[in-house]
């Protein structure tokens, strides 16, 4: 989907040049809330109850106030479930009134037929719907009882409603791989788009990481699936630790946290990634001296992502190029050093590493907002396989790079 | 999103002008394009490349706009091919003088 218009020699690769970091992220989540009505087991977040020192509305504006001089174009917005704020709806209005684009996910709770045709009325908002399996079995399994019939719900609002080309936004896990085709029926149905990301051991997504994350046979298969077909499936450019399976996946390999990726949580601090929600990736708050803007210029830790990286034990791997080692929080959740193999690297190069890693070793999340009551436990699903048809990715981790456009040379 | 794309070559002689709702932000390489009603974004890999963009709005033409740019007349099929792209994801509409 983007435009790569590339006359002229003499910039190097738009890769090397996103690695030394912009003026401003390009793909910027702003969690809004951690305060959430579901509990899903995977929550990136740790999500569940609100934080008494979520940013005001006030300072919520602050914020938009500053992404607007910096030229961010667009946020991702995410929490929690960011539509139980009170003030959700006029922080949306606040920011496309000041020229920053909103995509907000949701877990569809409050997409009425009112709110739906109301989105639909806007160009400047687009709506993303969280579905963790295409059967209620296997999305309530880990959203929790009652979240499928919410989704297709709101879907249902939505599409009422005109909104054509909604996201439908689905984590990849050993339950839901096999369902890639009845994801993409029910994104036709709708006339929705399909978006499907990667699980990381994230949050509490650490805790169910090892029952949830995909097989080897599963990633190869996801990998079939993307290369086999069409240019409509989004994948935030995710999955391109898979790279090392053939050619690369389309898109923008490389790990873009601190230098095109961000995370603004809900009190306001600053995260190199949504995925990576640790001390050792805070780079500051908002409402420091010089706020956001000299946050993402100027951090110690930012500055220092942004110089060229060690590939470690990877620099030798043919896929190296694409694969670039992979996910950062990945490996940081894992247990495993940040400039050696993913987790899931498709050569098994990460799996004596694994093993090293002593249980209960791995990093914890620096911030759980889970609610105390018992979260429901993901219950194993049959998996079958399934054949392969359908769908390329486009291109751009939304934690990732860039999401939402695919660079297609251009000149 | 792209149903207005038209199959049609570009016309390096007609006028073109940045689509309203077009943002341009520049970087160190050259600048980032996002369009607001398709959601996408371009990067335009030079700065002699947003020049040219940035001339379309006072130029008749993009010949001009990239002479103006200070493009050689030896290059210009090269930043044809470049507009061409921004043309088709609608980046920059052909100016019709109404
Ligand atoms: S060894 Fe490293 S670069 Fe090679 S496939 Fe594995 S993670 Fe990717
Ligand atoms: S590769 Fe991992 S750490 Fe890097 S931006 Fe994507 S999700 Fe974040």
């Amino acid at each position: 989907m983007t435009a790569l218009a590339t006359p002229g020699p003499g910039v190097g690769s738009l890769v090397d040049q996103f690695q030394l970091g912009l003026d401003a992220p390009i793909c910027l989540t702003w969690e809004l809330t951690y305060a959430c009505n579901l509990s899903c087991v995977h929550c990136l977040s740790s999500s569940g109850r609100r934080d008494p020192r979520e940013l005001s509305t006030a300072e919520c504006k602050a914020v938009i106030d500053e992404l607007e001089r910096m030229q961010v174009f667009y946020v991702n917005i995410g929490g929690g479930e960011p539509t139980v704020r009170p003030d959700f709806w006029e922080l949306v209005d606040y920011a496309t009134e000041h020229h920053v684009g909103v995509k907000f996910s949701t877990n569809g709770v409050k997409i009425t037929p009112e709110v739906a045709r109301r989105l639909a009325a806007s160009d400047y908002v687009d709506v993303q719907i969280s579905l963790d399996g295409a059967s209620a079995e296997v999305n309530d399994a880990v959203r929790g009882s009652g979240s499928y019939a919410t989704a297709l719900r709101a879907m249902h609002n939505l599409a009422d409603a005109g909104f054509t080309g909604f996201k439908i936004s689905v984590v990849m896990t050993r339950h839901n791989i096999a369902q890639l085709d009845e994801f993409q029926a029910i994104a036709d149905r709708f006339d929705a788009q399909l978006r499907i990301t990667r699980l990381r051991p994230s949050g509490r997504g650490a805790d169910v990481w090892d029952e949830l994350h995909p097989t080897a046979a599963q990633q190869r298969e996801l990998y079939d699936w993307l290369c086999a077909g069409g240019e409509q499936v989004l994948t935030g450019d995710s999955f391109f630790h898979l790279s090392g399976y053939g050619e690369a996946l389309p898109g923008l390999n490389l790990c873009g946290a601190g230098r095109v990726v961000c995370l603004i949580d809900p009190v306001g601090d600053d995260y190199a990634c949504p995925f990576a929600i640790h001390d050792n990736f805070l780079a500051g708050n908002v409402r420091d001296a010089g706020g956001f803007t000299t946050v993402w210029r100027e951090s110690e830790l930012f500055t220092e992502l942004r110089r060229p990286q060690s590939g470690g034990a990877c620099t030798s791997c043919s896929a190296f190029d694409s694969c670039r080692g992979g996910c950062m929080a990945a490996k940081f959740f894992t247990g495993l050093p940040l400039d050696g193999p993913d987790p899931e690297c498709v050569k098994g190069n990460a799996d004596a590493a694994l093993l090293d890693v002593a249980a209960g070793t791995a990093p914890k999340p620096s911030a759980d907002h889970s609610r105390a009551r018992s979260r429901p436990v993901p219950v194993p699903v049959s998996i079958g396989l399934r054949p392969v048809q359908r769908a390329a990715p486009e291109r751009a981790c939304d934690e990732n790079p860039l999401a939402g456009f695919a660079p297609s040379p251009a000149g | 999103m792209s149903t207005e794309t038209l199959p049609r070559p570009f016309d390096v002689d007609a006028g073109w002008r940045l689509h309203p709702q077009v943002s341009i932000r520049p970087e160190r390489f050259g600048a980032l394009l996002y369009h607001f009603g398709t959601r996408r974004l371009s990067f335009l890999k030079s700065p002699t490349l947003l020049d040219v963009v940035r001339a379309l709005d006072s130029q008749p033409s993009a010949r001009t706009a990239c002479l103006a740019a200070g493009v050689a007349a030896a290059e210009i099929p090269t930043y044809t091919r470049a507009l061409a792209t921004l043309a088709q994801s609608s980046m920059i509409c052909e100016w019709t003088g109404e």
